[in-house]
């Protein structure tokens, strides 16, 4: 027995709020992100990511104060990304008790962020998010949801990310996310064969066994899920039983 | 199937004997590198009503009666940083007579020397730092929930069930040291130091802060060692 595979739920958070529908039903208040991340924590979770869909910028500190008040009660991993756009961006997350910041668009516009934020931090902090979507026989990085197109090769991109610093990656099928018919197997395989770090798969799980296939045929050393778990498809505890009578390590 | 009903994290929000730890201190040590903040949130919370300060003040650190000494980064930075502050003799002071709880690069600067960087350690203990040999299914870093193995009985392993696993993040570890100091192994491409104890240090790569209620465990014990 080694090191688990991880299980990651994702919690979208808008203006101070966990907004992407949640379903526990004994929870006081369904939107307030420490009652949620306590559930998740009781559940078995390995890691928790935030992601801040803030688009006013008057509301972009609400994230801080989400994150520290979490961190007080909460003693695993916790993962922040959305609008990150300078190392101060980091500092400040880091100082209100994130352990990892998720850095995707500013990694496109300033690569350099990435090594500068990964030398002062520690590559251990900084995680790379990387959208792909299949174009012709490759796959290139996205923005936008999917939307545009930066040209870059997937792979090469992932590569370059891994030699600036980055610690992990966090790769999402723009292809499959919305799905639910899986992780995009091909992509997590070729990504976590060509770079040394762990990859978080993310994007199309609909189903338990998409998580083993995610980490047996695609090779990612976590999964990542919103939807399954917030509207109570599936517990983290379920996903974990399924996963382990599966042959994956599991943390149970 | 499952192996066990677990403690959920906040029954772990403990209370002391408040007699027995009247201005008892703990100090976490801050050199400037990583975040501390987490390890300080730990302790506020199974300890609430223990002092619990993050410092750079040699004062403080000598009168505190317990001393965390956590690390993050890389180690040639943290030595840099930790001289630049004028912390290395109190801190070699602190790790020779109280109880001393490394973490992580906190645990690997106690040894000799590292690979990373070529960096001399602080050499309170025998041994070298070495990385881990990356292949196709061993990815670097070392990231996520190991199972660690207690070489040894320790009062800091205390209610803390054999095999247990713990949050680690780290691409070094130490390679050669004493066995007989090495209290916790994992295993990971090959098994590795997870856990030493000699005397009044007790030091772990993984992070109990980060440990959900297994590592809060080891904190409590931590406060609760007595020498």
């Amino acid at each position: 027995m080694g090191l688990a595979k991880r299980i990651i739920p994702c919690l979208d958070v808008n203006a101070g709020r966990v907004v992407k529908g949640i379903n526990f039903v004994s929870l006081q208040d369904a939107g307030d992100p420490v009652e949620i991340a306590r559930r998740y924590d009781e559940e078995g979770a390995d890691e928790l990511t935030f992601l801040d869909i803030t688009a006013s910028s008057d509301n972009r500190g609400l994230i801080l104060d989400i994150i520290e008040s979490v961190a007080k009660e909460i003693f695993i991993p916790l993962t922040v990304g959305g609008g990150v756009r300078s190392p101060d961006d980091v500092r400040r997350l880091l100082n209100v008790g994130a352990d990892k910041i998720s850095i995707n668009t500013s990694a496109i516009l300033n690569p350099n962020l990435v090594a500068e934020a990964s030398s002062r931090f520690g590559s251990q902090c900084i995680v790379v998010a990387i959208d792909a979507k299949k174009v012709g026989n490759h796959w290139e990085v996205f923005t936008h949801g999917g939307r545009n197109s930066t040209g870059l090769d997937a792979v090469e991109w992932a590569k370059k990310m891994v030699n600036l610093g980055a610690g992990e990656l966090l790769l999402t099928s723009m292809d499959r996310d919305g799905t639910k018919i899986g992780f995009d197997i091909a992509l997590t395989k070729l990504i976590s064969e060509a770079v040394e770090v762990p990859i978080i798969a993310s994007g199309g799980v609909g189903n338990l066994q998409h998580l083993v296939d995610g980490v047996l045929l695609g090779g990612a050393d976590a999964v990542l899920a919103a939807s399954i778990f917030h509207y109570g498809e599936f517990t983290i505890r379920e996903a974990k039983e399924y996963m382990t009578n599966n042959n994956v390590e599991i943390r149970l | 199937m499952m192996k066990k009903l677990k403690v959920k994290p906040h029954q772990l929000r403990g209370r002391f004997n408040l007699n027995l730890f009247d201005q008892f201190m703990i100090a976490i040590i801050d050199y400037g590198m990583g975040n501390l903040k987490s390890v300080h949130n730990a302790f506020k919370f199974i300890a609430p009503q223990i002092e619990s300060v993050v410092t750079s003040d040699p004062m403080i650190i000598s009168k505190a009666e317990r001393v965390v000494f956590p690390g993050q980064g890389a180690m040639p930075d943290c030595i840099r940083e930790l001289d630049n502050r004028g912390l290395r003799e109190i801190v070699i002071e602190s790790a020779m007579n109280k109880p001393f709880l490394g973490i992580c690069i906190g645990l690997q600067m106690l040894f000799d020397k590292s690979e990373e960087g070529d960096v001399k350690g602080l050499g309170i203990l025998e041994g070298s730092v070495n990385r881990f040999k990356s292949s196709k299914n061993l990815k670097i870093p070392h990231m996520g929930w190991n199972e660690v193995h207690q070489n040894a009985p320790h009062p800091v392993w205390k209610n803390i069930a054999a095999n247990e696993r713990f949050y680690f993040v780290h691409s070094y570890y130490v390679q050669e040291l004493d066995a007989s100091i090495k209290t916790g192994s994992a295993y990971y491409g090959n098994s590795f130091t997870a856990a030493i104890a000699y005397k009044n240090i007790f030091a772990v790569q993984f992070h109990p802060e980060k440990s959900a209620e297994s590592g809060l465990q080891l904190l409590k014990n931590f406060i609760s060692w007595a020498l």
